[in-house]
C-alpha cells in the first residue's frame, strides 16, 4: 500500500491539488477566491502533464555523446501553451471581478444573488 | 496553389484580421473589415464543402511536417458542413450588427468588440478544422475567452455575473478536456485524432482510456450545456448584447456538439463508446430531462431572450437524444437538427435584436402590441416560432420527422410520445409571445414606434427564409448528414 503511494506520489499530489482547487471553486462565495481555486485546479493538470513526461534518469533532449535517456519534451511544450491560456483566463476573470465590484459594490456570490433577486 | 491552403486560411484569416480590427478607428471600418473577413471565410468554407461533399477528406499539414508528428488539419464531410454553418451565421450576423453594436455598446469599445467577435469565430472554426487533439483545447479556449469578453459587454450589469459564471464553468470544462487529452497521450503517445483512433485499441490498460473518455464527455457536455451542466447558459444568452446572443446561440453549442461527434465516433469509435461503455444509457435520460425540464421552465420566463435560451437547452436535448439512440438514423437526425436549429434560433434571436432596437426591452409585458407597430419583425418571429415547434413546411418539421423515424426504428414508442408532448410545450411558450404581440393593446411605450432598420430586417428575413427553404427542399442537409454519418460510423 505504502509503495503504491510512494511510487506514484506525483499522481497523488495531482489528485490532492485538483480536489482542493475544485473544492475552493465550489465552496467559496468570494469571487476572487473562486478564481484562485480555479488556478490551483489548472495547475494540478499542468503537473500531471509534466510529471508524465519525466523518464527516470533522463535528461533534457540533447544530442551529445554520453546522453542516452531523454525525458519527453512534448508535454512541457503543451503545458507552456496551457499556462498562457490559464493566465489569459485569470486576467479575464479578474477584469470581470473588478467590473462586478464597480457596478454591484460586492464580490460575494450570495450578496450578488440577493441583489439580483431584488432587481427582478 | 492557394486552394490547397484553404483549410488553414479559413482559420488564419480571421485570426490575423482580429488585431488589425482593434487598430482601426471608430466603428465603421472595424465593422467593414470583420464583415468582409466573415464573408471570405464563408466563401472558403463553401469551396471546402464542395470538395468533400461526397465523403472525401482533405488533409493539410502545417509547415509540411508529416501527419502524426506535425499538426494536421483534417476536414471531412461533417467538418465542412459545420464550417459552412458557422461562417454563414457569422456573415449574416456581422452584416446586421452595425446598428445593434451602435445601440448597445459603448462607442469606445466598438473596434474591440469586433476584434473579440473575430477571435471567437477563429476559435470556433479552428475547433472544427483541426485534426489535433491539443489544438482543439487551444481553439476552444480562444473562442471561450472571446465570448466571455463579449457577453460581459451587455448593458445590464447582470451580464457581468453571467459572464463570470460562464468563465468558471467553461474553464472547468476545458480543463477536463485537457485532462482527457493528457490521459490519452500518456497511453498512446500521439495527439493526432486519426492516429489516436488507430492506436487506442492497442492499449493494454483500458482504465486510463475509460477515465479519459469520462473527462472528455463531461468537459464537452459542460460546453454543450447539456442537463445538468447547463446552469451558465440562460443568463449568458439573456444578458449578452443581442449580436452575441444571435451568434453564440446559433453556433457555440453546435460546435461543442460537433466536438462530441468527433470524440465519440472518430477518436474512441462507435463500438467503444456505445457497445462497451453504453453511453446511450446515460445520454438518453439526460436528454429527456433536458427537453422536458427546459420546456417547462421556458413557459414561465418573463423575458423572451431567457425563454429562447431555455428553449435552446431543450433543442440541445433533441440533438443528444439522436446520438443516444445509438443508430445511424439517430445520428443523421442529430446532425440535421444541428443544422436546422442553428438557423431557427439565429432567426428568433435576430427578431429579439429588432425588437430591442426599437422597444428597448424584450420582456413579455413590454412587447404588447408589437405586432401592429412592427409587423415584419413579428411575422418573422411567428415563422421562426413555427419552425421551432416543428410545423410542416419549416425546417423544424424535417428534423423532428427524422428524429421520430429514428426513434420508431428502435421501437421506443414512449420516447416518440415524449418528443410530441414536448413539441406541444413549445407551442405554449411560443404562443405566449405571439399572444402578447398580436392580441394585446399596445403599451404607451409602443406607440409611434417604427419598424426595425431595413438592413437588420433583411438579415432577419434571410435567416427566416432559410428555415422555410430547408423545410421545403431539405435535400442539402439530409444528403450531407447521411454522408457525414456514414463517414463517422466507419
Amino acid at each position: 500500500m505504502f509503495e503504491l503511494i510512494a511510487n506514484q506520489y506525483n499522481y497523488w499530489i495531482c489528485i490532492l491539488l485538483m480536489m482542493a482547487g475544485l473544492y475552493i471553486v465550489i465552496d467559496h462565495t468570494n469571487l476572487l477566491k473562486k478564481l484562485i481555486g480555479l488556478n490551483i485546479f489548472q495547475t494540478s493538470v499542468f503537473i500531471l502533464f509534466i510529471s508524465m513526461g519525466k523518464v527516470d534518469g533522463g535528461t533534457a533532449p540533447i544530442l551529445e555523446e554520453g546522453y542516452n535517456v531523454f525525458s519527453n519534451p512534448l508535454p512541457h511544450v503543451l503545458i507552456l501553451t496551457a499556462i498562457v491560456v490559464s493566465i489569459a483566463t485569470t486576467a479575464v476573470g479578474l477584469a470581470l471581478v473588478v467590473n462586478i465590484n464597480k457596478r454591484f459594490q460586492s464580490i460575494d456570490e450570495q450578496e450578488l444573488e440577493q441583489i439580483e433577486l431584488e432587481e427582478e | 496553389m492557394i486552394a490547397t491552403h484553404y483549410p488553414i486560411l479559413q482559420v488564419v484569416i480571421p485570426l490575423i484580421a482580429a488585431p488589425l480590427c482593434s487598430l482601426l478607428p471608430r466603428s465603421k471600418l472595424p465593422w467593414l473589415l470583420a464583415t468582409v473577413v466573415a464573408w471570405i471565410a464563408f466563401a472558403i468554407s463553401i469551396s471546402l464543402m464542395l470538395q468533400v461533399k461526397d465523403g472525401g477528406t482533405l488533409s493539410y499539414e502545417l509547415g509540411s511536417w508529416p501527419a502524426p508528428w506535425g499538426i494536421q488539419y483534417y476536414i471531412d464531410t461533417i467538418g465542412a458542413f459545420v464550417l459552412v454553418l458557422v461562417t454563414a451565421i457569422a456573415s449574416i450576423t456581422l452584416l446586421a450588427s452595425r446598428q445593434l453594436v451602435e445601440n448597445e455598446i459603448d462607442s469606445s469599445k466598438h473596434s474591440l468588440f469586433y476584434t473579440a467577435f473575430l477571435l471567437c469565430l477563429t476559435g470556433l472554426l479552428g475547433i472544427v478544422a483541426t485534426g489535433d487533439a491539443f489544438n482543439v483545447f487551444v481553439f476552444l479556449e480562444i473562442s471561450s475567452l472571446a465570448s466571455y469578453a463579449m457577453i460581459a459587454m451587455g448593458d445590464n450589469r447582470k451580464a457581468l455575473t453571467a459572464s463570470y459564471e460562464y468563465l468558471i464553468m467553461g474553464t472547468i470544462g476545458a480543463t477536463f478536456i485537457l485532462i482527457g487529452i493528457g490521459l490519452l497521450y500518456m497511453q498512446t503517445g500521439t495527439l493526432n485524432m486519426l492516429d489516436l483512433k488507430a492506436r487506442i485499441h492497442e492499449v493494454d490498460s483500458f482504465r486510463s482510456i475509460h477515465a479519459a473518455f469520462a473527462f472528455f464527455t463531461v468537459g464537452i457536455c459542460l460546453k454543450l450545456a447539456l442537463f445538468p451542466l447547463h446552469h451558465w447558459l440562460p443568463n449568458a444568452y439573456a444578458y449578452a448584447p443581442s449580436v452575441v446572443s444571435i451568434f453564440l446561440a446559433a453556433t457555440a453549442t453546435k460546435v461543442a456538439l460537433y466536438l462530441l461527434y468527433r470524440v465519440f465516433y472518430t477518436i474512441f469509435g462507435f463500438e467503444f463508446s456505445f457497445d462497451l461503455l453504453h453511453l446511450g444509457y446515460i445520454l438518453l435520460p439526460l436528454s429527456i430531462i433536458a427537453i422536458v425540464m427546459s420546456s417547462f421552465t421556458a413557459i414561465f420566463q418573463p423575458g423572451v431572450k431567457r425563454l429562447l435560451a431555455y428553449s435552446s437547452l431543450g433543442q440541445i436535448g433533441y440533438m443528444t437524444m439522436g446520438i443516444a439512440l445509438e443508430t445511424k438514423a439517430g445520428l443523421i437526425a442529430s446532425i440535421i437538427h444541428l443544422f436546422n436549429h442553428a438557423f431557427i434560433k439565429g432567426a428568433l434571436f435576430m427578431c429579439m435584436a429588432c425588437l430591442l432596437s426599437r422597444i428597448h426591452s424584450t420582456r413579455l409585458v413590454h412587447l404588447a402590441g408589437a405586432g401592429r407597430v412592427m409587423p415584419w419583425t413579428s411575422a418573422a418571429f411567428v415563422l421562426g416560432g413555427l419552425a421551432l415547434i416543428g410545423v410542416p413546411l419549416t425546417s423544424g418539421f424535417v428534423s423532428k420527422w427524422y428524429l421520430i423515424l429514428a426513434i420508431l426504428e428502435k421501437d421506443y414508442w414512449w420516447l416518440a410520445v415524449i418528443v410530441l408532448f414536448t413539441s406541444l410545450l413549445s407551442v405554449i411558450y411560443i404562443w405566449r409571445v405571439i399572444e402578447q404581440m398580436y392580441f394585446r393593446e399596445p403599451n404607451e411605450g409602443c406607440v409611434g414606434i417604427k419598424e426595425a432598420s431595413p438592413l437588420l430586417l433583411a438579415c432577419t428575413w434571410v435567416m427566416v427564409l432559410m428555415t422555410l427553404y430547408f423545410g421545403i427542399d431539405s435535400r442539402y442537409p439530409i444528403e450531407m448528414a447521411t454522408v457525414a454519418a456514414q463517414a463517422l460510423l466507419e
